[in-house]
């Protein structure tokens, strides 16, 4: 499936993954939970909000920073340094000989600085507004490219660095940007992904809520349900998932494991509504990173869908699913936040991750909580509740959408 | 607030801004910088809690006479004598 006479220099793979999930902190845990249908969504609470729920991760800090690092910086550079250094050592990078100016970072985000700016607004309430009392400290964690920035801080690393803000779109955009950047000969190693620190800030919750799409059920582990009839809307999650992304030539020469392949990739825009999906961009979207793969729908294994959970949004991914791949024999279609909610700038990149293993052990995970099936989400090859045994796994297509219409497709196959 | 509690305010203070530091072997009239791993965004941190804390205003022309735990305890005596240690 290798596109013919391929410029070498133009093949990208990925070479290390390491990511923060709320239900793994690794690949092989998070896999594993996907596998054995373990939810990694919670009770949670934030101001004004109150009880709600939420996909929280519980990974070290300490392991790559110092406490008055975590102090001085944020929560999404924080999960972004922890999903950085552990992608790196994953490589197998010679990271001490690596020439850091090489070396490029680029992070998918939702959105950033609702975090810091709501906690310096609830602060400064009890100084009764008083500007004095607002800290210096807010210009350098809400600046965009603050996730980024942190992580080259970090690893003192001086190529390129910023964040791609695409809205829930991001974490695909960030593997893009990273693709597009070692085919341009910007850098030799990106670490491109997404983070996502949205629990933290009430404004998230309270905006699905008022848009009547924030989800709610008695037990937790049941919130997130894609596809079902009975779903309510999305559970807002934290998360982050970096990669490593090479040349090919380059990885191949230092013998290191290849997870896949970027086999094609594409994004594009609704142009249509602020929140509304539109499911003919959608299919556009990944009919056009079809066409880039040299492949067609028969191709594809699985499909990792976007789907959040919310009544129209699933609906109308499954029309674009259905216009694209008909009634194909071969794929099966499944969905990450089932199980941890809604990682928004991490999704893409999540979600693809949670699927690479496949190509090793042959598996489709599920997409959990569908207990009554909503006759307009019906699917063929849609994997529900229990994994899908496969005897081989070649092509990945991953979908991650957002508000604004944007809309992002990565195809990633075996090597 | 006696000498000896401002400097335990500085203490507390500096515990939260650097909390990987062992403050327990600070030498009074060494800077402060040679001594820890400080920046200017930590001393900006020691004028905002002292501000928070006790509403004590030091214009940055002042901000010199932070540079060691002395003459940190000397400038704030005068200003933070009437107030009580919170």
């Amino acid at each position: 499936m290798m596109i013919a006479g391929a410029d070498q220099r133009e093949r990208i793979v990925i070479t290390g993954i390491g990511l923060t999930a709320p239900n793994g902190n690794d690949l092989p845990t998070y896999r594993e939970s996907l596998l054995e249908g373990r939810s990694g969504v919670t009770p949670y609470e934030i101001r004004y909000v109150g009880k709600t729920v939420a996909g929280v991760c519980k990974f070290d800090e300490l392991r790559y920073q110092k406490r008055k690092d975590v102090r001085r910086g944020t929560r999404a550079g924080s999960v972004g340094i922890y999903c950085a250094n552990e992608a790196i050592a994953d490589s197998g990078l010679d990271w001490p000989n690596v020439d850091r100016a090489s070396v490029g970072v680029f992070v998918g985000v939702t959105e950033h600085g609702n975090v810091e700016t709501e906690n310096e607004i609830h602060e400064l309430k009890g100084f009764d507004y008083d500007t004095k009392f607002w800290s210096h400290h807010h210009n350098p964690r809400t600046v965009a490219n603050n996730p980024a920035g942190e992580i080259s801080l970090n690893l003192g690393i001086t190529g390129p660095h910023y964040t791609i803000g695409a809205a829930c779109a991001a974490g695909n955009a960030g593997i893009i940007q990273g693709t597009q950047l070692l085919r341009l000969g910007e850098c030799d190693v990106a670490l491109a992904g997404g983070v996502s620190e949205s629990i933290h800030t009430f404004g998230i919750f309270a905006s699905f809520k008022s848009q009547g799409a924030l989800a709610s059920h008695e037990d937790p582990t049941r919130a997130s349900r894609p596809f079902d009839a009975q779903r309510n809307g999305i559970v807002v999650a934290e998360g982050g998932c970096i990669y490593v992304l090479e040349r090919y030539d380059d990885a191949r020469r230092r013998g290191a494991r290849i997870y896949g392949e970027i086999a094609g990739y594409a994004m594009n825009s609704d142009a249509s509504d602020f929140v509304l999906p539109n499911p003919e961009r959608q299919a556009e979207c990944m009919a056009l990173a079809l066409r880039r793969a040299g492949m067609n729908s028969d191709d594809v294994d699985i499909v990792s869908t976007h789907a959040t959970g919310t009544a129209s949004g699933d609906v109308q991914e499954c029309q674009a699913v259905r216009r694209v791949f008909g009634a194909s024999p071969r794929i099966r279609v499944n969905n990450a936040k089932s199980f941890i909610g809604h990682s928004m700038g991490a999704a893409g990149a999540l979600e693809l991750a949670g699927n690479l293993p496949a190509f090793y052990d042959g598996a489709c995970h599920a997409t959990i909580n569908v207990d009554e099936l909503d006759p307009e989400c019906e699917l063929a090859g849609l994997v529900i509740n229990q994994p899908h045994e496969s005897s081989q796994v070649d092509v990945i297509l991953n979908n991650s959408f957002g508000m604004l219409g944007i809309n992002s497709v990565v195809i990633v196959k075996r090597v | 607030m006696t000498s000896g509690e401002i400097k335990e305010v500085v203490l507390d203070i500096l515990e939260g801004i650097a909390p990987d530091e062992d403050l327990s072997g600070i030498v009074d009239d060494v800077p402060l910088r040679e001594q820890l791993e400080l920046d200017s965004m930590d001393f900006l941190d020691i004028v905002m809690e002292l501000r928070k804390r006790y509403r004590v205003q030091i214009p940055e022309d002042d901000y010199v006479e932070l540079a060691t735990m002395q003459s940190t305890v000397d400038y704030l005596a005068p200003l933070m004598k009437d107030l009580q240690k919170v």
